[in-house]
């Protein structure tokens, strides 16, 4: 069978065969016949001429096909149509930073990632962080759900709940932005208000510097602001804990990346305070090593 | 000698190979088949073309294929003009598929788009289109249904005219340029949507060799933008292909010194402006987008997705000569060769280095030229927008091969010309109502000045003749020279960081019931502005339109597709006469399917309501 449509094909191809199937067809060739037309008040040289509005004010969707087809036939391509053009909803995982960080003292881990679903302008997304010693227990786990909103060409606000899994138990309403700064920026910033009434919040940013196309040196700092004291957590008003960090990594792909970096933590003056009556660090210098990846 | 010429065209490269039966053909199996690079070609009254899905390999990399008829590009379709088409497609795929027959003048319904003209092909189903043909030259065939043109579903189109053909030539070939990536199309598009920038590994770093100063970078970075944002889909994943062959894999056309050939040169890719040359061989470019123009003789063009060209070469004693098809980024290259001897090679010229965006693409217009040629205290930054042999404007002052495009369009200095006044590069209040601003937009031009003139990016100054829009004619006169009866401006709008795309600041999905209107017959001015970095090829099914180009009414040239230039607007006059809706968008695949398409709906005829 498909050997014959092959001898068909190889035969039909002689010029006689085409020619014979084409006589007594023919079409208009090219566009209708020129009609003079009044013009209407328009500068077409420059193109400095404004657009005039439709003189045919139709508006309705565009359903030609059905006359051909039946509307039935083409409600399934249509909706696939719509969303196969810019309607999609798509989801990335993000591991910005999962590191073993040496210090003095036991070792500890950190790690901060994200999750969003959803469209270009609104997702679902969902943030967590935390950090803490190997053999000791977490110091610091939270997850935040959110909403993501676009609201410009490089921000979102995202709004929703965020939940400590670490000491007292707390839950906080969350409002922040999150996108792009000029010169680059990768900019977080967010307020909390826990369920007992506290009120915190967080900045964060980060630049890229590609040394080549593969290595990339990151300058990362973060702020944690506190509205009060918040004895039971160690929290003092004002500063409460601030970090910047430094880290080299190499995009074996654009998803896998492995780095090196050192990062400095410190308190504020009532959070040190706090940390010194715990006999904590006041601040702490941890080299580190750690894989940023995403899928 | 018609029949010669056909035997050529049919031939390809692969001589023999084209008439002997291909291995699908054989009784195997069409799923898990490995796919051909080449095409066949299909003819006649009634003409078989199956959709399969199968594995392809090029120059060792692996990855999956839709193909038809069981190679890539598929079989070449060629028909004559003033007979009927009947093309039987058989979908063996476990989806949908489409077949759009790019660049012809069909019923509205067998215009092969799903969801606009038809209800597309289902999973097993088959499609027969018939259509009378009422045009001649060159042109392709593709997939319209989700990325499966991306995968290896396209194949090239020649009608045969029915009266004598203006262009003579001894040898008629079709080369038709497109990509190949191991990953499916639907990881590319993730992850240009997931990671801004993915397949750019020419950024800008601490260690590149870009003629920008640090100022220069410092507002690159101000603005959010790259400068080397030039393709989205580039060489790192890429190889770049000629007839479904890849550099290395020795394609070749024959000639006999003396003879003129005739190349038929298709952009079937789906992200990639490529730069043709044929170093030491001039081309006569005879057809743009299938409709013959004036003989223009060029050194080099660039052609957009989708775009056609036809040229004539005569070549000379020379054993061989290489068919450099460039990536406009430089980050690859499509090769040919024409050969006179089996096996005969000329010099490969290596990739020219980068090009960056100036502030011209940025919609800085002219003004910023106006700057330049102050700071530069020369002539230099004098562009080239008469699109004429550049060699003799004077950017003697400075280093042509470190300088070039760069320096041009930023100039240094203190007072930077991005730092003029503060400028917004997103002043949203320039736009027009139509426009619906919100995050889909990242930058507005502020002087999109018509760039028909522009020989497309990174070609603005090198040392040879290169084609631009300005230079093309059409060779028979257009029938309706009527003025249009009004302006249309649609502006052209993205996110990069996004990566969103679209027309008039908003996606397809969310106006697929608001479709442009145009009366029947209604003779329109269409302004496209383009608000972003990148240069668009905008396409319109179902008619050709004329570019307003400078050339009298009656020869503006006619064609399928624009280019319009970064920062830059383009216009064109268009008979709306096809009755029924079209669609009309980006033939960056990945644009498209981002949300930059919209369909056009032509009122049917008075008399036939």
């Amino acid at each position: 069978m498909k050997m014959l449509i092959v001898l068909a094909a190889v035969v039909a191809a002689s010029p006689a065969l085409a020619q014979q199937a084409g006589s007594g067809v023919a079409m208009p060739k090219g566009p209708a016949k020129p009609e003079p037309m009044s013009m209407q008040h328009m500068d077409m040289g420059d193109g400095s001429a404004q657009p005039t509005t439709t003189p045919d004010t139709a508006t309705d969707p565009a359903r030609a096909a059905d006359a051909v087809w039946g509307a039935d036939a083409m409600r399934a391509s249509r909706e696939e149509l719509r969303e196969g053009m810019g309607g999609q909803t798509l989801g990335k995982v993000m591991i910005d930073r999962l590191e073993y960080q040496a210090h003095d003292g036991r070792d500890g881990y950190a790690w901060e990632g994200q999750v969003w679903y959803g469209g270009d302008i609104d997702k679902l997304w969902i943030k967590s962080e935390g950090e803490g010693t190997f053999g000791g227990k977490a110091e610091q786990a939270e997850v935040q759900v959110l909403w993501s909103h676009a609201v410009g060409p490089w921000f979102d606000v995202q709004t929703g709940i965020r939940h400590d899994f670490v000491g007292p138990d707390r839950t906080h309403a969350v409002v922040g932005v999150q996108g792009l700064l000029p010169y680059e920026f990768e900019a977080n910033a967010a307020i909390f208000l826990s369920d007992k009434g506290d009120l915190t919040a967080r900045v964060e940013g980060d630049v890229d510097q590609r040394i080549t196309q593969r290595l990339i040196l990151q300058p990362r700092a973060e702020l944690n602001l506190s509205a009060q004291d918040i004895r039971e957590l160690g929290v003092g008003a004002g500063l409460d804990k601030a970090e910047i960090g430094l880290r080299l990594r190499y995009e074996f792909a654009r998803e896998f990346a492995p780095y090196i970096g050192i990062s400095h933590g410190w308190r504020g003056a009532e959070s040190a305070d706090y940390a010194r009556a715990r006999r904590d660090d006041v601040a702490t210098t941890n080299f580190v090593v750690g894989l940023r990846a995403w899928f | 000698m018609r029949f010669d010429r056909r035997d050529v065209l049919g031939g390809m490269a692969l001589a023999g190979s084209a008439l002997a039966f291909p291995a699908w053909a054989r009784g195997k199996d069409l799923n898990g088949n490995a796919v051909r690079a080449g095409f066949d070609q299909v003819s006649g009254t009634s003409i078989d073309l199956i959709v399969v899905r199968g594995q392809r390999t090029v120059q060792g990399r692996a990855g999956h294929a839709v193909a038809v008829n069981g190679s890539v590009p598929g079989p070449l379709v060629r028909l004559q003009e003033g007979t009927t088409a009947r093309l039987n497609i058989r979908n063996t795929l476990d989806t949908e598929t489409s077949i759009h027959w790019h660049g012809l003048l069909v019923p509205f319904q067998m215009d092969g788009v799903p969801g606009v003209s038809f209800p597309g092909i289902p999973a097993g189903g088959s499609f027969t289109a018939t259509f009378p043909v009422r045009q001649s030259g060159t042109y392709w065939w593709h997939s319209h249904t989700g990325l499966q043109e991306q995968a290896g579903h396209y194949g090239p189109i020649v009608i045969d005219p029915a009266g004598a053909d203006p262009v003579r030539a001894d040898r008629d070939y079709v080369l038709l340029l497109s990509e190949f990536s191991p990953l499916s199309p639907h990881e590319i598009f993730e992850k240009l949507k997931k990671g801004e920038g993915y397949f750019n590994y020419q950024q800008t770093s601490w260690t590149d060799d870009y003629p920008l100063t640090s100022e220069q970078r410092r507002h690159w970075a101000r603005m959010r933008m790259m400068a080397t944002d030039i393709l989205d889909v580039t060489g790192s994943t890429y190889t770049y292909l000629v007839n479904g062959h890849g550099p290395e894999e020795g394609m070749e056309f024959a000639f006999n010194p003396g003879e003129r050939v005739r190349l038929r040169i298709i952009n079937g890719s789906a992200m990639t402006f490529f730069n043709v040359r044929i170093p030491g061989l001039p081309m006569t470019v005879v057809s743009a987008d299938g409709q013959n123009v004036r003989p223009i003789e060029t050194d080099e063009f660039q052609i957009g997705v989708a775009e056609t060209y036809d040229v004539v070469i005569e070549p000379g004693s020379a054993d061989a000569y290489s068919i450099v098809a460039e990536a406009m980024d430089r980050s690859g290259m499509a090769l040919a060769t024409l050969a006179s001897r089996r096996g005969a090679r000329a010099p490969v010229p290596p990739l020219r280095d980068p090009p960056v965006l100036t502030m011209t693409d940025m919609g800085m217009g002219k003004m910023a030229m106006g700057k330049m040629a102050t700071d530069g205290d020369t002539g230099m930054a004098k562009p080239n927008h008469d699109g004429t042999h550049h060699g003799a404007t004077g950017h003697g002052a400075m280093d042509p091969g470190a300088m070039g495009h760069a320096a041009m369009g930023m100039s240094g200095g203190s007072d930077s010309a991005m730092d003029m006044g503060g400028m917004s590069m997103r002043d949203t209040s320039r736009l027009p109502d139509t426009v619906k601003v919100g995050p889909g937009i990242d930058m507005v031009s502020r002087h999109p000045i018509d760039r028909m003139g522009d020989p497309g990016l990174g070609l603005d100054h090198v040392d040879h003749r290169v084609l631009n829009y300005k230079q093309l004619a059409a060779l028979e006169p257009n029938l309706d020279t009527r003025a249009p009866s009004r302006l249309m401006e649609i502006h052209l709008t993205g996110n990069m960081d996004r990566y969103m795309w679209s027309f008039d600041g908003t996606k397809f999905s969310a106006v697929s019931d608001v479709p442009i209107h145009f009366a029947n017959d209604e003779r329109v001015r269409v302004k496209l502005v383009n608000d972003t970095m990148m240069a668009h090829p905008i396409h319109l099914h179902g008619h050709f339109f004329e570019l307003v180009n400078g050339a009298d009414t009656d020869h503006q040239p006619r064609k399928h597709t624009v280019i319009v230039q970064p920062g830059g607007s383009a216009q064109f006059d268009l008979t709306a006469n096809a009755y029924g809706d079209w669609a009309f968008h980006c033939h960056l695949l990945y644009h498209m399917h981002a949300g930059m398409f919209q369909i056009v709906s032509v009122a049917a005829p008075r008399n036939a309501v």
